[in-house]
């Protein structure tokens, strides 16, 4: 059966060795023809040798996840077949290296051994040969199409002697794999011209050489293979400006248009993408003059926040970006902040933990610790982007709340986000708004008090250096001016100012900025959660509304303080319920619970490292609706 | 007007011990502020936590009383966001050479212009007398139930080899001494390091004022005591590196410094051990990546118009990640 612009597309090799840019050359060339693009990098906490693999999604409509299986595989090695293979469809393809048809699994180094042990078994109950090709066999009578490609003798075909050896010629290997994807699906070369242009920017002899390659392998295909493969992608027109974007660039974006003019960090995964970024593009362009962040890669992530908090009190929007350990040793600086009333946002991308757990894998496995981080009790503000669109503006958003509630902000993200890059319609600066709270940036009067008693409980705010507006902090409980106390009726005082201001951002912030609704939430189930699932959740939605379902989804953006009357008014009305998360122990069903006494019918979970796909939505909500789904079900799927 | 040290006081009730070093420090740093006549409101002291911790609450300047050992990180916040701040960081040993070490190390890396003055008493005051880093092995004080395990770390090598470029050690009861090495410190372009030998009244009964000013050891003749204690620019000792030396001298003023900074006990040297005037601050290591630093810093930037409205040009950042 042909299908148009609609593609799931993954191409896998050892790390180090050109897959990332190989599978941004595709999303590129797809991207550049008017194509809705999703990409998902899975990588190894190594630098050189272990499997890493890139997935994309491809379509005319949006997209905005990835999938459980892929349409066409490009391996890079012998490794990616063993592992992909099953994961592609019947009708689907697999381009390989004939030279590799022959390696055994036993000679796949980095393989882990649990997949070993399940591809040995796999193999020897069909009775196939432990070798690349004992997949292959299997996969071409699953319907599969094989399509071998001899990269390097095509590179020998074109250079002679000249041909660049191993690790070059890997690099090339993989955009002649790119290539051949294209010819597969009958996409335009020159789309793929185009990208290696955008990419290789200014590198003549490099896209020359590329090119030429690519040619080659793009020929090849036309002339050796019939051309029946059922997917076809052609450009259309996109009737705007787009970008194609990665979360930790989206994120870097949205500080750098709220005014974030320093930023600390200490290396992390998958954290530090960012502050590189931002780094990289210290120095731009505002109204009429230059502007700057300084970024400051420090000793530690005490460090990190301290610093940020200093800066923060001299009057810079000021940020740190970390990952889970890193957030553990912010813990007490999250509490002199919250006490001192600092205006200050940490970036927090989670991934597996706990401890250094899976550095470079998927989770959202921090919510309770954000929610609940540091000793005694302090107000602070939580939310959680859902996708890049959101990691942009939410961004913008949590310095306007730290300023305007004066107490610390997390913007809660994660790998999936960090890591996926998806094409989307340029950001627009004019729908974002900048609010510095109650701010005196002239001459206060002898009488200034920092922590003056007010009706809201937010104090107008001067920043060091300001004449008149002298004050001082101290992590101890103080007074108005700021100075240490004991005494316990100015401990009450002083609890009660900081709390009211949660109470009135919770009153103030609008709906909009705490929950989205997708659907009616009438519906037969409403499906709940927050942050990355939503890109699957929503394209699982449309699927599932396209078959008449009766689905909503509501998302929750606002984790502190929980808009917990809302979801409670939207959550009673509906026949059943489900919260998805990617976490063991649904964290923010128990969250939920805990703020409505509405308890979920059903809770689904992952907390294998890899993001949640669509199908994996699609089939267990599914399963939901028929009545056949336990109430907690676990996902796996990933390699 | 000149000021004086009057302005630089706050009414807030001072509960430090009596005759605790601490109030040295504090006249001190008082006393410079006036002298240098800075306004208040463009001067931040910064503290660790410990007794030393409360200083800024005493003094009526911007004042920043943070976590413990994390000063030097707050400070050099404040200081980055702004630089026409002039900020000082005060803390105890513990709180900087224990539990702080790391951002010790880490700030004379950077060599940021702030001032950092450790407030040396051998014992951490506020917990109630326990060893601090810079006490002794084998020295039991007052509250130890055994003698100290530990070796004492040498504060001054540690900044050396951290990178500190104004390198003091001063007497927390020697107050014009204080004063005049301060007012150098916060003049130096770069990180400033003063040690301030600080006795502890109630738990170092060891490194006593006593011991230092040598009550323990008159001279037959005179029957005056011999001070511990002795002034290194008294003897002519001249501790600037400049640009332009040789090698050679510049090695034969280390070597000087770590003589200086071996001696301990008969005879301890108080003064300005080194002055390196050839490593660039980090404020001229961030010009030569942002050449407008100095105009916007980080806190002057302009960031939103009087709408509100953001001012970044961020149509020019997302052209590299345009493709329609
Ligand atoms: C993280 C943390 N651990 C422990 C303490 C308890 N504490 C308070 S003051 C102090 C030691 C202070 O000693 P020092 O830094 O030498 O200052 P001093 O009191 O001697 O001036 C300690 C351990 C704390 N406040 N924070
Ligand atoms: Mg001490």
């Amino acid at each position: 059966m042909h299908r148009k612009n609609s593609l799931a597309w993954l191409i896998g090799g050892a790390q180090g060795s050109g897959v990332d840019s190989a599978a941004n050359l595709f999303a590129k060339a797809c991207a550049f023809g008017g194509l809705y693009v999703y990409g998902q990098r899975e990588y190894y906490s190594n630098i050189m040798g272990e499997h890493s693999y890139y997935q994309v999604t491809v379509s005319d409509r949006p997209v905005r996840s990835v999938r459980s299986y892929t349409d066409i595989l490009v391996s890079a090695d012998a490794e990616t077949v063993f592992l992909h293979a099953l994961e592609v469809k019947p009708g689907g393809a697999i381009l390989y290296d004939p030279k590799l048809a022959e390696t055994p699994l036993s000679k796949v180094a980095a393989l882990e051994h649990r997949a070993r042990e399940d591809i040995h078994s796999y193999l020897q109950a069909r009775g196939l040969p432990e070798t690349m090709s004992g997949m292959l066999h299997d996969a071409q009578a699953r319907g599969i199409q094989l399509y071998p490609v001899p990269y390097d003798e095509l590179l020998h075909q074109m250079m002679g002697e000249k041909a660049p050896q191993l690790a070059q010629a890997k690099r090339i290997a993989n955009a002649m794999a790119v290539a051949a994807s294209c010819a597969l699906v009958g996409y335009d070369i020159k789309l793929l011209e185009r990208a290696l242009e955008d990419i290789f920017f200014g590198k003549k002899k490099v896209i020359e050489l590329n090119l030429r390659a690519c040619e080659l392998a793009y020929e090849y295909i036309g002339k050796h293979f019939a051309r029946d493969f059922p997917i076809t992608l052609e450009p259309i027109v996109a009737n705007e400006s787009r970008i194609y974007v990665t979360g930790y660039q989206a994120t870097a974006l949205g500080k750098l248009t709220a005014g974030c003019s320093m930023q600390t960090y200490y290396p992390i995964s998958p954290a530090t993408d960012e502050s590189v970024y931002l780094e990289a593009h210290q120095i731009f362009e505002r109204r009429g003059e230059q502007g700057a962040i300084v970024v400051v890669q420090v000793e530690d992530e005490i460090a990190a926040i301290t610093m940020a908090t200093g800066a923060a009190l001299a009057g810079a929007r000021a940020a740190t970006s970390t990952s889970g350990p890193g957030f553990s040793l912010m813990v007490e600086g999250l509490g002199w902040a919250g006490i001192n009333e600092v205006p200050v946002v940490i970036t927090l991308y989670q991934r597996g933990s706990p401890s250094t757990g899976m550095p470079t894998r998927h989770e959202q496995g921090d919510l309770r610790f954000v929610l609940h981080a540091g000793h005694g009790e302090f107000p602070r503000i939580v939310l959680a982007s859902g996708d890049l669109e959101e990691c942009f503006y939410d961004a913008i958003r949590a310095f306007n709340y730290a300023e305007r509630y004066q107490l610390p902000v997390i913007h809660l993200l994660d790998k999936s986000l960090a890591s996926s890059s998806q094409t989307h319609p340029a950001f627009d600066p004019q729908r974002a708004h900048i609010d510095r709270g109650l701010l005196n940036s002239s001459a206060v009067g002898e009488s200034y008090k920092r922590f003056a008693y007010t009706e809201t409980g937010i104090s107008p705010r001067t920043v060091l250096g300001t004449p008149g507006g002298i004050f001082w902090n101290t992590g101890d409980e103080h007074d108005e001016l700021g100075h240490i106390t004991e005494d316990p009726i100015e401990r009450i005082r002083m609890m009660d100012k900081r709390a009211k201001k949660l109470e009135i951002a919770a009153r103030e912030i609008p709906l909009s900025e705490k929950i989205n609704i997708f659907g009616d939430p009438a519906s037969e189930l409403i499906i709940l959660s927050w942050g990355s699932p939503k890109g699957a959740i929503l394209d699982a939605l449309e699927a599932l509304w396209a078959e008449k379902r009766s689905v909503c989804f509501v998302q929750c953006r606002l984790l502190s303080p929980l808009p917990s009357d809302d979801l409670r008014k939207l959550l009673e009305r509906a026949k059943r319920r489900v919260c998805i998360e990617n976490n063991y122990s649904g964290q923010f069903a128990g969250l939920v619970r805990e703020q409505t006494g509405i308890a979920m019918d059903h809770l689904i979970v992952k907390f294998n490292g890899r993001p949640i796909t669509m199908d994996e939505v699609y089939q267990s909500v599914k399963e939901i609706l028929l009545g056949t789904a336990p109430r907690r079900m676990v996902l796996t799927h990933g390699a | 007007m000149a000021r004086k040290p009057q302005d630089f006081k706050t009414p807030v009730h001072n509960n430090w011990c009596p005759g605790c070093g601490d109030f040295g420090i504090l006249n001190a740093v008082q006393m410079a502020l006036a002298e240098l006549d800075l306004e208040p409101h463009r001067v931040v002291i910064f503290s660790g936590i410990g007794c030393s911790g409360k200083t800024p609450h005493y003094i009526n300047t911007y004042g920043i009383h943070t976590l413990h050992g994390r000063v030097l990180p707050y400070a050099t916040g404040a200081k980055l966001a702004n630089p026409d701040l002039t900020v000082i960081a005060v803390g105890g040993d513990g709180d900087g050479l224990g539990i702080g070490a790391g951002h010790f190390v880490n700030a004379g890396r950077r060599n940021l212009d702030i001032t950092y003055i450790l407030h040396n008493n051998g014992v951490y005051g506020l917990t109630k007398g326990q060893a601090s880093p810079t006490l002794k092995l084998g020295v039991q004080t007052k509250s130890l139930p055994q003698p100290n395990i530990n070796q004492g770390v040498n504060p001054l090598f540690l900044a050396l080899a951290a990178g500190y470029t104004f390198i003091a050690r001063s007497y927390a009861y020697d107050t014009r001494h204080l004063v005049t090495i301060i007012k150098q410190a916060i003049a130096h372009n770069g990180s400033a390091f003063i040690d301030v030998l600080q006795p502890c009244p109630t738990y170092n009964d060891i490194n006593t004022r006593e011991w230092y000013s040598g009550e323990d050891r008159k001279d037959p003749q005179t029957g005056r005591a011999i001070p511990r204690v002795y002034k290194v620019e008294e003897q002519g000792y001249d501790p600037l590196i400049k640009p332009g030396m040789s090698d050679a001298e510049i090695a034969a003023k280390l070597t000087r410094f770590i003589e200086k900074a071996l001696e301990w006990g008969e005879r301890i040297p108080l003064g300005i051990l080194l002055k390196n005037e050839t490593v660039p601050s980090y404020e001229e290591r961030i010009l030569e990546r942002i050449p407008f630093y100095r105009e916007t810093p980080p806190a002057r930037q302009r960031i939103s118009d009087a709408q509100g409205r953001p001012t970044l040009d961020l149509a020019k950042l997302l052209e590299e990640l345009k493709v329609t």
